[in-house]
């Protein structure tokens, strides 16, 4: 765990070591500055596998409370193929910046160039299918938060007038949630007039969950498909959760689009750099310090992708 | 043990690595990054056959135990870990530790507590 | 170069990190880590300087039951809270994420830590600076969002983005999420930036420890401070993201909508309590450890003797970061947390005080039988031993499940957390400034009103929260404009003291100043102690150490003695035969 040769003199080396124009003025050797930027840089890395549980820790709760909801959401709405092909470009794109870095090392200059466009372009690729699938969703009505349908902003039968007695706290955690299959929570409230309680949004809602007291009969086929239908057989705490499904989606795949994002400017730059001949086997830190950063963003999607598209 | 190699695991040294090069670099091989870039393509096909099969509770479990394989040969092999001092393991295992020391105790309350939650009525909602 | 000649040459004043380079580009683009401590300290004490005011501010409302400074019509009442609500936020908020957080480390811990390592800057400069400009970018931006809101509320002035904040420094939802007022997105996206200054400085840190220690100089042969550094940056690391995603996701929840803590939306109000904890709490340990390592320093080098327990002292740096990410949930016992979880962190909770007493035993264990020194910063660090016995004692009142119930949310806490966070933390931040006050500046302070208003700045500091324990015994809620008749004479002697308390900082600042503008020129080594940084001049030059040097046993006090005519200390002359001679630099190196 501690280095084993610093000298604080500077007289102890050969001039060639100090001579170098990369080592810094406070480092006595290229291998411990070197050995130190990949240090802090797994540090970082540290940070944002932290920053990032945070999201996983938000979607562990809702899924573990409420695992028919993520079932039913996942498969109405998100597409295992596209995520499959997300998948495979990041991983080829890792391939790719992995090969940069050996590139880099081996004085390779034209072959480190080639690997980081094609590792940009398998960035570019994923925001593409990315921006299909968040299209997909808008059509859908179901973006995240306020522009979601089943966000209860926006589903009429949650919005309940004030009781006309204040019930005391004790009362409303003794006594069980009304089960009521497909009634909402309306009849705890019955006599209240919903229809006057505007939503905030104007949406387009299917009416079956406008209304979700109509029960109709409808076909196995149409049932297991049509999303509103699988969506009234949800119990209504769960239905009021569907909502929750999406902002963990929407947050996690964003957050990792934002990283996916900056990965990419920061490949343009050593791009830039490695076109001015700023890289070789003698100096190559940048190039291996961003590639463990792209790693990073095909790590947390490695882990993204089952968690969100194969919920069955 | 000095950080910039790991004294216990000879590493496999590249073909052709320049003469300037600062003592203990390592490139990975091609040979390598070929036959890691294969198995997590497979391992991806893996886990959506296996999400396919219904096992319950275990289907979770099972996509996150091939996730880590998948992370693992990323971290190991992509990320160079393999050849690093141990330290740098250590932080990224640590910050895993972390994490799951979190998500353990926050799911542990949150479940219990489950039971008494109820809807909200929105009255305290401006229209 | 000897001392001895350093000193003489220091009298003719000689290159220094001072006058190195100057102009204003030299400073604002240093990569020199002096002078972005430097930096640091301006604005960290400038943030103490707006908490402070805002203390004292919030104390003379609390007078009389029932705001006086406002008019008692009804139309008033609900200004005169909002106008409280702002105060206390911003007193918490500023102090919390702009003073204490960074004090320590930022300061002394930029100027100290490669000193003590021998080296010559931290590890990544460049990035050094960065973290200095993000806390200046926070820093600005969120007092000027806080104190918008207090003009807002007060005066009906309304800066552009001067949305204030009203939710306490703390945010907690419901409140955040549904009836907070709008603005409160800005004050938690300045926390929100001033987060990255921390984690930079952690990531900094632990590279510097890790890869520019010199050769004789393993980890058990470190300065405790160090150890203390090396045990706030694992946190930092580690708890801060948590916070950033926190904030993340609170901003989320208000613009976006999306029901994760939002009780109306399907969220859960709790969750929020469980991540803005899983920060906080170890965000307490980011404040406190630096402080108990330099009170490690202090106390050795001021009763002249080598520190007792080093080990013991070291290893429980890293046990408390440790331990103190298994507690959070001690501040949810009232917040609706499951009974199971509540058992589990009131048992965990008690494991936590177990590695603050074994320093505090440490502490007396190397004071007893020392040769006490009455300076200021000696004079703060027994004011830290007595004064963080109380708080850590005070601590476990509230972390035994039971007995936390009544004292929630009460005067009780607050009294517990200024006395570990004022009374701990800012008096080691206090005693360190005087401790290295000569290293940084090459110049002296007046002792003497060093040390009274060290003793002022103690009896203040008492008399304002010694008497809101008992308050918030008899059941006194925090966070309140207006309170019960029956309580105002506490609050009375509560004010007193905080006035106290001003005058004694403002003493202390007077001191400094009188110090850098007239004090007699500081010898390299005022206090004897060992550790490399007395090695050099004061103040150092550009790269720190004219000559590399010699790595040695940091307590190893013997190796000074006293020269009166310079006031100062001077290495003892060996006796060449002597078996004690320094450390060889050709003995193998046993890590």
């Amino acid at each position: 765990m501690s280095l084993a040769s610093t000298e604080n003199s500077t007289h102890s080396h050969g001039h060639g070591a100090r001579h170098d124009p990369h080592l810094a003025h406070h480092f006595d050797t290229p291998e411990q500055q070197f050995t130190s930027a990949k240090l802090g840089m797994w540090v970082f890395l540290g940070t944002e596998i932290l920053m990032f549980g945070g999201l996983f820790c938000v979607y562990s709760i809702y899924r573990h409370n409420h695992p028919l909801v993520f079932k039913f959401a996942a498969e109405a709405y998100l597409s295992v193929p596209l995520g499959v092909l997300n998948t495979i470009i990041l991983i080829t794109s890792s391939l790719t910046m992995a090969w940069g870095v050996r590139a880099a090392q081996l004085n390779q200059k034209k072959l480190l160039m080639t690997c980081l466009v094609l590792t940009l372009l398998g960035a570019a690729g994923f925001l593409v299918v990315k921006s299909i699938e968040y299209t997909k969703k808008w059509d859908e009505h179901v973006w995240v938060g306020r522009w979601n349908k089943y966000n209860a902003d926006n589903n009429a039968s949650y919005r309940v007038a004030p009781p006309a007695q204040p019930t005391t706290r004790s009362a409303a955690v003794i006594a069980p949630p009304p089960v009521s299959a497909g009634t909402g929570v309306a009849d705890a409230n019955a006599g209240t007039d919903v229809s006057q309680i505007k939503p905030r949004y104007d949406y387009p809602l299917s009416q079956s969950i406008q209304a979700p007291q109509a029960k109709e009969t409808t076909s196995e086929k149409d049932s297991a498909q049509d999303p509103d239908v699988r969506y009234r057989q949800l119990s209504d705490s769960d239905q009021w959760r569907v909502n929750t499904f999406f902002s963990c989606y929407f947050l996690m795949t964003g957050l990792h689009g934002i990283h996916v994002v900056v990965g990419m400017g920061l490949i343009t730059w050593i791009l830039m750099r490695s076109l001015r001949n700023d890289f070789s086997s003698e100096y190559f830190t940048p190039v291996d310090l961003v590639g463990l950063y792209w790693h990073l963003v095909d790590l947390i999607w490695i882990f993204l992708f089952p968690l969100l598209y194969l919920i069955h | 043990m000095s950080l910039t190699h790991s004294n216990d695991i000879p590493a496999p040294v590249a073909d052709d690595v320049g003469p300037n090069a600062p003592h203990g670099v390592h490139a990975v091989p091609k040979r390598v990054l070929m036959t890691v870039y294969g198995v997590l393509v497979l391992f991806t096909v893996i886990t959506v056959a296996v999400s396919k099969v219904d096992l319950g509770q275990a289907n979770i479990w099972a996509a996150l135990f091939i996730a880590v394989i998948k992370g693992g040969l990323v971290a190991m092999y992509f990320m160079h870990l393999r050849w690093d001092s141990p330290f740098n393991g250590v932080i990224l295992i640590s910050a895993l530790f972390f994490v799951s020391l979190f998500i353990g105790l926050a799911l542990l309350d949150s479940h219990s507590y489950q039971p008494q939650m109820k809807p909200t009525p929105m009255a305290t909602r401006a229209p | 170069m000897s001392i001895a000649q350093d000193v003489s040459n220091q009298r003719s004043k000689p290159d220094n990190y001072l006058t190195h380079d100057r102009g204003f580009r030299s400073w604002a683009l240093t990569l020199d880590h002096k002078r972005i401590g430097l930096l640091y300290m301006m604005f960290v004490l400038s943030a103490f300087l707006l908490g402070g005011t805002f203390a004292v501010l919030l104390r003379t409302s609390l007078l009389t039951p029932n705001h006086w400074m406002f008019p008692s019509d009804p139309a008033h009442d609900t200004q005169a809270k909002l106008f409280y609500n702002n105060m206390f936020s911003l007193h918490g908020a500023v102090m919390v994420f702009m003073f204490i957080i960074p004090a320590i480390p930022a300061i002394l811990g930029n100027f100290m830590l490669p000193m003590m390592l021998g080296a010559k800057d931290v590890a990544f400069p460049r990035v050094n600076l960065l973290s200095f400009y993000i806390y200046m970018l926070g820093a600005t931006f969120f007092s000027w969002v806080l104190i918008g809101g207090i003009l807002r509320t007060a005066f009906n002035i309304h800066l552009p983005f001067g949305f204030g904040l009203d939710t306490g420094w703390t945010f907690y939802t419901p409140f955040s999420t549904s009836k907070a007022e709008d603005g409160m997105v800005a004050g938690v996206l300045g926390a929100f930036i001033l987060g990255f200054s921390s984690i930079l400085t952690g990531v900094n840190f632990i590279a510097t420890i890790h890869t520019l220690r010199p050769r004789g100089m393993t980890w058990f042969r470190m300065p405790l401070f160090l150890w203390a550094l090396y045990a706030t940056s694992i946190i930092q690391i580690l708890a801060t993201p948590v916070l950033a995603i926190t904030l993340l996701l609170l901003v989320a929840e208000r613009l976006l909508h999306v029901g994760i803590f939002d009780s109306s939306l399907g969220g859960d109000p709790v969750l929020f309590q469980h991540f803005f904890w899983f920060y906080s709490h170890p965000a307490v340990y980011i404040m406190i450890l630096p402080g108990m390592g330099v009170i490690s320093e202090i106390i050795s080098v001021h009763s002249r003797k080598h520190i007792f327990g080093y080990s013991f002292i070291a290893l429980s740096s890293v046990a408390l970061a440790l331990l103190g990410f298994l507690v959070w949930g001690h501040h949810l016992f009232v917040a609706g947390q499951s009974n199971l979880a509540d058992s589990i962190f009131s048992l965990l909770t008690f494991s936590v005080a177990i590695p603050s007493a074994v320093k505090v035993f440490n502490w007396l264990g190397t004071l007893y039988r020392g040769s006490i020194r009455f300076t200021p910063a000696m004079v703060f660090a027994l004011g830290f031993i007595l004064l963080f016995t109380v708080g850590g004692l005070t601590g476990l009142f509230l972390g035994a499940l039971a007995t936390d119930v009544p004292l929630h949310d009460t005067y009780f806490v607050i009294a517990h957390f200024h006395y570990v966070m004022v009374g701990s933390m800012v008096f080691a931040f206090l005693g360190g400034m005087y401790h290295w006050f000569p290293k940084m500046f090459g110049k002296m302070c007046n002792q003497n009103w060093g040390r009274a208003a060290a003793i002022m700045l103690f009896i203040g500091f008492n008399l304002t929260f010694f008497p809101q324990f008992v308050m918030g015994a008899h059941g006194a809620p925090r966070r309140w404009a207006t309170y019960p008749a029956e309580f105002q004479p506490y609050h009375v002697m509560s004010t007193i003291g905080a006035y106290i308390m001003a005058i004694s900082l403002i003493t202390v600042a007077l001191n400094w100043l009188a110090g850098l503008l007239w004090g007699r020129p500081a010898p390299a080594n005022p206090w004897g102690g060992n550790s490399l940084e007395w090695h050099t001049p004061s103040p150092p030059p550009y790269d720190n150490f004219p000559t590399p040097p010699v790595v040695d046993d940091p307590y190893n006090l013997s190796a000074w003695e006293y020269d009166a005519s310079i006031e100062g200390w001077v290495p003892r002359k060996t006796d060449p035969a002597s078996a004690t001679a320094p450390a060889d630099r050709t003995r193998p190196v046993t890590h």
